[in-house]
């Protein structure tokens, strides 16, 4: 079906916000029309070259960009591929989040609301709105489930500090896919003066296409980057996929480039065969979840089925649309990654680059361990792989002591 | 005319409005709420609305999401409430389902309208289905004879709000407030308004909902609304109440009350 056939151009989503069978609108009439005027402002913006000035300048300025292309020596010899790291650990707030939220403050500015609304996990997205709601003088509210603001006290009180109110959120099973219901419910109630800044490259449309065009200078950094250092494309791009924005800003640059692989790799949480996973990939099924149709992890009811991994920011039953449909179209790849062998990459990179990455991104790391062997006889050489090392280990500091036994017992 | 419509068409002949009363099925108990929803129907509610309990119901406030948690913690499942739906089309009263899409879209569109219509159901009321996206719900209502109330909200635009009434059968359920569902003490002021500019473009009766929750609310809704949809404050009933005969002694006095609100329409 060469109409259904993903393309870099533009193409997709339809003007209604449809990848395929995937994507669309599920939600309440009373949003239809501040999606409207979300989706006007975007695609003006998207046209504006003073929009596009001034967003390059912050994410230059401010937030780091480009980020590094680490030829990440010591690894690759161990894992036989040559691994290109691109390095959006080190943006400010430590994550490639905060292309996405400058971009969506930015044009909260430019459609004149004072106030964001943002739900987070393990609070890295909720410290990077709060971060960009300073910096643009807007009121901040932040909806976190209770079980997460309790796991995640740091990221609570960096919040605080920031200027923003933390909400926990008590409804349901109080953790992601709750904060984004009762995101969703304030939105419904404020939306004159208030945006909704979600935080990955899903939701209802505009926010997939809007989401991955503000964080798709990853893959377009990366692909100029590949070129100067080893005179060609890479052979494969790897990236985690939660919600999946990172996986999203590195793969999109590469999708018209039909030699380029591109994986995604899902939380598999203790293995998709156990059923404690946030793999909705490969263990979900098509279905309607926070206002898209996508992959979701389910009963049979459809009732939303709760998910488990060791990285926070993967923990979320359901994935961007566009991800869905890459999947469906056989353009991307996708595979789960347990959290054993996620914190096997971790300890790993940690010891041969002296980088500390964030567990969501050690799937990455993890899943291109993995596939090395195969790209390697496929191709008869050693395979180039950028990596997309979408954040760094700062805040998994704890959890990854105590899994490794590496605290001191008081 | 749907059997909704006929409802409609009584009580404007009574002239008065009618009273819609919401429910999660399965809430306390599947016997449970087949009970409160026949308390409710002979303590004077025209037409009860069942909603399906669901995972992540974005346009409920904390009562029905209170409400909807204990019925699936209690093992609620879909084919529940059709024969929930069932029991109570058996009271005489026209029985309509509330629906957020997700369960609706796993059990089958086709099927879940074939099964609805087959255990009596007038129709569902669809809170996160826009007309955009209901191809194949447009097909399977049609299909079975069932009814289509979209919502509508202040922030339509003229033609959305066309739009999506031309799409609606049944009646029309206008959402009183920018918000999610739940009493609340202060009466809307953009009500009034938005039933106005639905009776613009159609025929189709208009249900008001979100926000009312006693007798005089009832009657001020009454005075310019064909419907009066009533959940959150029901509900409360129930869960406030020590024991389920308690839960529904208090549900049939508010009931009345809200049954004799709609009867004095507030001019």
């Amino acid at each position: 079906m060469s109409v259904d056939t993903p393309t870099a151009t533009g193409r997709y989503p339809d003007a209604a916000g449809h990848f395929g069978r995937f994507g669309g609108r599920f939600v309440p009439e009373a949003l239809v029309a501040a999606l409207d005027e979300l989706d006007s402002a975007w695609r003006t913006a998207m046209g504006d070259e003073s929009f596009q000035t001034e967003f390059a300048a912050l994410l230059r300025d401010y937030a780091g960009a480009p980020s590094l292309l680490y030829p990440a020596q010591r690894l690759s010899a161990k894992i036989g591929a040559q691994v290109l790291l691109k390095r959006e650990d080190l943006n400010h707030t430590g994550a490639h989040k905060v292309r996405n939220v400058l971009g969506q403050a930015l044009l909260t500015k430019r459609m004149g609301k004072r106030r964001v609304i943002a739900e987070t996990g393990a609070g890295q997205h909720g410290v990077a709105t709060a971060t960009a709601a300073a910096l643009f003088d807007l009121e901040c509210v932040v909806y976190m489930g209770a079980v997460d603001t309790q796991r995640q006290a740091l990221n609570v009180a960096r919040m605080r500090m920031l200027g923003a109110t933390v909400v926990p959120v008590t409804t349901g099973s109080r953790t992601l896919k709750d904060a984004m219901n009762e995101a969703m419910r304030d939105w419904v109630a404020n939306v004159d003066n208030t945006h909704y800044l979600i935080g990955t490259a899903a939701g209802p449309h505009p926010f997939p296409a809007l989401v991955r065009d503000f964080v798709r200078g990853i893959g377009d950094e990366a692909r100029q980057q590949c070129l100067d250092l080893v005179g060609a494309l890479p052979d494969a791009v790897t990236a985690c996929v939660g919600g999946g924005s990172n996986a999203l800003g590195v793969f999109h640059a590469f999708v018209d480039d039909p030699s380029v692989r591109l994986y995604g790799f899902e939380a598999g949480g203790d293995g998709p065969a156990t059923g404690r996973h946030a793999a909705s990939i490969t263990g979900g099924s098509s279905g309607v979840l926070h206002g898209t149709r996508t992959y979701v992890l389910q009963d049979a009811d459809g009732q939303t089925v709760e998910s488990h991994s060791i990285s926070a920011g993967l923990d979320y039953p359901g994935v961007g649309p566009e991800h869905a449909w890459l999947h469906d179209t056989g353009r991307a790849t996708y595979r789960p990654v347990t959290d054993a062998d996620a914190m096997a990459a971790f300890e790993l990179l940690c010891r041969t680059e002296g980088i500390i990455p964030a567990i969501e991104s050690s799937h990455a790391l993890a899943g291109t361990v993995s596939i090395a062997p195969e790209l390697a006889a496929e191709l008869g050489r050693e395979p180039v792989v950028v990596v997309n090392l979408s954040g760094r280990g700062d805040k998994d500091v704890h959890t990854a002591g105590e899994y490794f036994g590496v605290l001191d017992k008081e | 005319m749907s059997r909704i419509g006929v409802a409609f068409d009584q009580a404007r002949a009574e002239g008065r409005a009618v009273l819609v009363g919401c429910m999660p099925a399965g809430f306390p108990t599947v016997e449970g709420s087949i009970a409160a929803m026949t308390a409710m129907v002979e303590a004077g509610v025209d037409v009860i609305e069942v909603e399906i309990p669901y995972s992540d119901p974005v346009m409920d406030g904390p009562v029905i999401q209170r409400a909807s948690d204990i019925a699936l913690a209690g093992g609620v499942r879909v084919a529940d409430t059709l024969r929930i739906v069932d029991a109570v089309a058996a009271t005489g009263a026209p029985v309509v389902t509330m629906t957020y899409w997700n369960p609706v879209e796993q059990y089958g569109v086709d099927a879940f309208a074939r099964d609805l219509a087959a255990a009596g159901g007038t129709g569902l009321i669809t809170p996160d289905l826009i007309p955009d996206e209901a191809q194949e719900w447009l097909a399977a209502s049609d299909a079975y004879g069932l009814d289509r109330t979209f919502l509508v909200s202040p922030s339509s635009t003229d033609a959305r709000l066309r739009m999506t009434v031309e799409h609606c059968r049944g009646f029309v359920y206008a959402t009183a407030i920018m918000g999610v569902t739940g009493a609340r003490t202060q009466a809307s002021a953009a009500a009034p308004v938005l039933v106005s500019r639905v009776r613009a473009v159609t025929d189709l009766p208009v249900g008001v909902g979100l926000g009312i929750g006693t007798g005089e609310q009832a009657g001020t809704a009454a005075g310019f609304a064909d419907g009066v949809i009533v959940g959150s404050a029901l509900i409360r009933c129930l869960l406030d109440a020590a024991s389920l005969p308690a839960g529904l002694t208090a549900l049939r006095e508010l009931s009345a009350e809200l049954a004799a609100g709609v009867r004095t329409p507030a001019s």
